[in-house]
């Protein structure tokens, strides 16, 4: 079983196409990995899906980089 | 003649009129259709005439609090919705003096902002598919405007916009976003027209009759067909030349 950090940096390089050098923690994925606001509105219904959870809309706003995307999981997530 | 074997849609408001002819249509054209109805009466009917094609839907469709539980339902049970046609709509007409607040809010409810509570909700499983067609019913007024419509006038026209607006935001998922704006169509909500007002009209359209309501579902159909992909944003009048636009 893979780690949390390692399912959510999978995910980003599968729907944003980038390579895995470029998933660094503070990387943003609009400045950084070049998505545009709708990729990242797919970027977190891939995790929804992965992880089997909603992501409410105030808090999917606030995941931007990689590492919040990874707080966001293991802050809510009981595996 | 489309072709929309394995392909599921989704028509709001299609227990008579115009919706229930896009239904026909769509079924008869292949596709799985589930068709919604304010009432269980109303989801029974449609039941009834899509036969093993599709079933009928009792939806309110500005209920957005179960919207979502709902699709899920549907689409858990009939396949992705890859076709969805916002028909449902009402008329609450009365002289913009006279209109008052909750005649003004039922339309722009029920015809505008469930339209785009079902889209947000729809338009999720489309995105991951790379595929939907989203057409929504507009309406001539809309474009001309029609005293005593103020309400009505001003969210079909809303819906225009909405749909290029949205059209932009998903062109490069594969999903089209369109208006089919009828004129005056022979259906219930035009029986309730008197006859002054009926001739009003008829001096308007050079076809001189009223359109039927399978003369929009033919433009529905076309624009949820494969062959329509690079139209989107686009409104397509079907109204017997009533407005040239």
């Amino acid at each position: 079983m893979s780690t949390i950090e390692e399912r959510v940096k999978k995910i980003i390089i599968e729907q944003l196409g980038v390579k895995e050098e470029e998933v660094k923690p503070e990387a943003s994925f609009e400045n950084d990995l070049g998505a545009d606001s709708l990729d990242t509105v797919e970027l977190v219904m891939a995790l929804e899906e992965e992880f089997e959870t909603e992501i409410p809309d105030e808090e999917a706003e606030k995941i931007k980089t990689v590492q919040s995307a990874i707080d966001y999981v293991n802050n809510n997530s009981d595996d | 003649m489309q072709n929309f074997e394995n392909k599921v849609a989704l028509v709001t408001g299609a227990s008579r009129g115009i919706g229930k002819a896009i239904a026909e249509t769509l079924a008869s054209q292949g596709a799985k259709v589930v068709g919604t109805a304010t009432s269980d009466k109303g989801a029974a009917a449609i039941s009834e005439y899509l036969g093993s094609k599709g079933r009928g839907l009792a939806l309110d469709v500005t209920d957005s609090e179960n919207l979502p539980q709902i699709i899920k339902d549907i689409e858990k049970e009939c396949g992705s919705i890859d076709i969805l046609v916002n028909n449902a709509g009402i008329t609450r007409d009365n002289l913009m003096m006279r209109m008052k607040d909750d005649e003004w809010d039922a339309v722009l409810n029920t015809n505008l902002s469930a339209v785009f509570k079902v889209c947000k909700t729809v338009v999720r499983g489309m995105m991951k598919r790379r595929y939907g067609r989203i057409i929504n019913i507009s309406s001539v007024v809309g474009t001309t405007g029609n005293p005593g419509q103020v309400n009505y006038c001003a969210a079909k026209a809303g819906l225009v916009g909405f749909s290029k607006a949205m059209a932009k935001e998903v062109a490069a998922r594969g999903i089209t976003v369109n208006c089919v704006a009828p004129g005056f169509i022979d259906t219930d909500m035009t029986k309730s027209l008197n006859d002054e007002q009926k001739h009003a009209i008829f001096d308007n359209i050079p076809a001189s009759r009223l359109g039927e309501p399978a003369e929009i579902a033919a433009a529905v159909a076309f624009l949820a067909s494969d062959g329509a992909a690079y139209i989107t944003g686009e409104t397509i009048h079907v109204n017997g030349g009533m407005a040239m636009v």
